[in-house]
């Protein structure tokens, strides 16, 4: 299959040898899981249960609520001792409505929905129905809910089914070891969503440097002839989805539009794994597979843990800490945010915690920008960083969204590179969220004109029904009155 | 050259007559400014300003009375579209930016007056005579007429929290450095 080159990128140290060669283990359960309302993108999931409840493994815990929502289930069997405010594991450091849950280390299954034994004579809807019940977000990152990806097939005439292996962020593993070792599951899962996409092919993109994943995905896709294994070239930032489906189809994804306007839709390998577990056992999403690494941590491992474990539970599992870390991060180094603690839980998006020595981190001071333009040449999106980020300091933020800082995707090339060390994608991200409040602010103001208008117009219309009210009270007086006067007048 | 001359201011005196009366009769009674900056402004005329209505509001931002800043329940947004069609520069670091609010009733002191109900200009009170009110967080926006006219007290002004969804990333701080 031919291949299409994308624009810029980078080649940072991937430092994937610390974990790569370290198999899968599973984390003993945990006493106490806190498993979030919202750890995906949209509306945060309602609670169904309260303190003092009992539940099964595989419960419904929280129900979705809205169109883009997930529902959420409970990781093991126990008693729910709050739904309260912990602190998220999000830069902000920010509380959000969580469900504790104590453990009874019996870990008994409740009752699971059917499994769906032959998926590809199903129709689609009971893919999508069971991919959405059983809590299924995007596992790469961004937790985007799975079914209403799967139901871009219904709008729009779809392709190819992209199941993205690129893993192209360094130190994450876990992605690499889910192909190693599942490798049978992710083609399967992938093929029961591009039965439910309604698209004839899917190609599984793999970076290069990944051999024995690609070996044994290869492996068990062979006897499928519409399921193809690529491997792509090594080259930061390839796990994009727009990225991605450039390098396989050559076409470039239209700002504000999605891959899927072109005929591409990307799902990650641990999304298709669950996808498969849900369809084939009924199985909800309860765990993940997360890569622990860095210089500073002792054992880096590879492990599936249970949605809601502490992170400070995952550390310890690794041997703890050898030096003092200098940032802990959540997610890849490049588009990762940083920890505000150890003691927020791991969340259905969560790829990796990371804890970097000194040695790792670049904390230089930022200097002056000596204009040599490095930044605009390796920008995968084709956009001119030194630009947007002299606006943005200055406050012309409607300028730097003129230059099309919307369409920067966070992917940190520019700040990777930039000898001066000016924090660009920061200012991107910055600006990014300064527009959407402006934008939320305007909506706002439209709502409140929208409703005084009606609350005018209201207003007129009840003067005018009392109005109308008085003056049919009147007639009616007075033909009261003239008939008593006719009455008089007879009489 | 008398006859130019004598010419000349004739027709310059009467040009200039008509176009005196002209002026006069043909004169636009608004400044079309006002409309577009009354087109800008919320339109709840919740009196925050200190102007009777977004209208005379608009009035004073014409006439360049008003600062940009003028509106409280608007916020940055709208100082940012006013400043930009007023082609002034808003100084918003000097502006005191309390952050969007909203109303809350506690439920223990309402009386049932619907005092708040006939103040709000945008119907996002519910409740009826001798019954508990409630304000619809979504549609309040914080103009804080209710909190005024309250007999019991009971209405208090809250911060918007900062959620997940609505957090965003502060402006780097780099120093002086130039690019």
């Amino acid at each position: 299959m031919r291949l299409f080159p994308i624009r810029g990128g980078i080649h940072p140290d991937y430092r994937k040898e610390l974990a790569s060669e370290q198999a899968i283990v599973s984390l003993p359960m945990p006493a106490t899981l806190y498993i979030p309302l919202q750890q995906h993108i949209g509306a945060p999931a309602e609670a169904q249960v309260a303190a003092g409840d009992l539940v099964k493994k595989g419960q419904l815990i929280a129900r979705s609520q809205g169109a883009v929502s997930a529902p959420q289930h409970a990781p093991t069997s126990g008693r729910i001792s709050a739904v309260t405010l912990v602190p998220a594991p999000h830069p902000s450091g920010l509380a959000q409505l969580t469900i504790i849950l104590e453990a009874d280390g019996r870990d008994e299954w409740g009752e699971l929905p059917e499994a769906i034994a032959d998926p590809f004579a199903a129709p689609a809807q009971a893919i999508k129905d069971r991919v959405a019940a059983s809590g299924i977000v995007g596992m790469g990152g961004a937790a985007f809910p799975s079914a209403v990806k799967l139901n871009l097939g219904i709008q729009l005439k779809l392709d190819i089914l992209l199941i993205n292996g690129a893993e192209c962020e360094p130190y994450l593993t876990c992605d690499d070891r889910v192909m190693r070792e599942h490798a049978a599951e992710v083609i399967d899962g992938a093929r029961i969503m591009a039965h439910a996409l309604g698209a004839p092919r899917v190609v599984v993109a793999i970076e290069d440097n990944k051999r024995q994943a690609l070996a044994a995905m290869n492996k068990a896709a062979a006897e499928y002839p519409n399921v193809a294994v690529i491997a792509v070239p090594v080259q930061y930032p390839m796990g994009s989805e727009r990225h991605l489906t450039q390098a396989i189809t050559g076409l470039e994804t239209p700002a504000k539009k999605l891959t899927a306007d072109l005929g591409v839709v990307v799902h990650n390998v641990a999304t298709a794994r669950a996808v498969h577990a849900a369809v084939r056992f009924g199985r909800p999403l309860l765990s993940r597979v997360l890569t622990v690494s860095g210089g500073a941590v002792r054992n880096p491992k590879n492990i599936e843990v249970p949605i809601g474990t502490k992170v400070a539970e995952l550390v310890a599992f690794c041997g703890g800490f050898k030096s003092e870390p200098s940032r802990l991060v959540n997610g890849g180094p490049m588009m990762g945010q940083p920890l505000p603690s150890l003691d927020v839980p791991v969340v259905k998006g969560t790829s990796g915690i990371l804890a970097l020595t000194p040695a790792e981190v670049n904390d230089a001071q930022a200097g002056p920008c000596i204009r040599c333009g490095t930044c605009v040449t390796i920008c995968p999106c084709g956009l001119s960083p030194v630009e947007m980020a002299a606006f943005i300091r200055k406050d012309k933020l409607d300028v730097a969204a003129r230059l099309g800082v919307q369409d920067c995707v966070s992917c940190g090339s520019c700040s990777w590179i930039c000898p001066s060390h000016i924090p660009l994608v920061h200012y991107f991200n910055y600006a990014k969220g300064m527009l959407m409040e402006q934008n939320r602010e305007e909506r706002k103001i439209e709502r409140t004109k929208t409703l005084a208008e009606a609350h005018a117009i209201r207003l007129e219309q009840a003067a005018l029904a009392k109005k109308a009210a008085m003056d049919a009270k009147l007639a009616a007086a007075k033909d009261k009155a003239n008939a008593v006067a006719e009455e008089q007048a007879g009489a | 050259m008398l006859v130019a001359v004598g010419s000349l201011t004739v027709m310059g005196v009467a040009l200039g007559g008509l176009l005196g009366i002209a002026a006069r009769l043909l004169a636009v009674e608004e400044n079309p400014l006002e409309e577009e900056l009354k087109a800008m402004l919320p339109g709840s005329n919740c009196g925050q300003c200190g102007y009777v209505g977004c209208a005379l509001a608009a009035a004073a931002l014409a006439k360049g009375e008003a600062p940009v800043t003028v509106c409280p329940p608007g916020g940055r947004a709208v100082a940012e579209t006013l400043a930009k069609k007023l082609g002034v520069t808003a100084d918003l670091s000097a502006h005191e930016d309390k952050g969007p609010e909203y109303a809350f009733i506690e439920e223990d002191l309402c009386i049932g007056c619907t005092r708040c109900i006939k103040e709000c200009t945008v119907d996002a009170i519910v409740g009826a005579t001798k019954q508990m009110h409630v304000v619809i967080n979504e549609a309040c926006h914080g103009c804080a007429k209710c909190f005024k006219v309250c007999p019991t007290d009971a209405i208090k002004m809250c911060k918007v929290p900062l959620t997940l969804s609505t957090w965003h990333w502060a402006k780097p701080e780099v120093g002086q450095t130039l690019h």
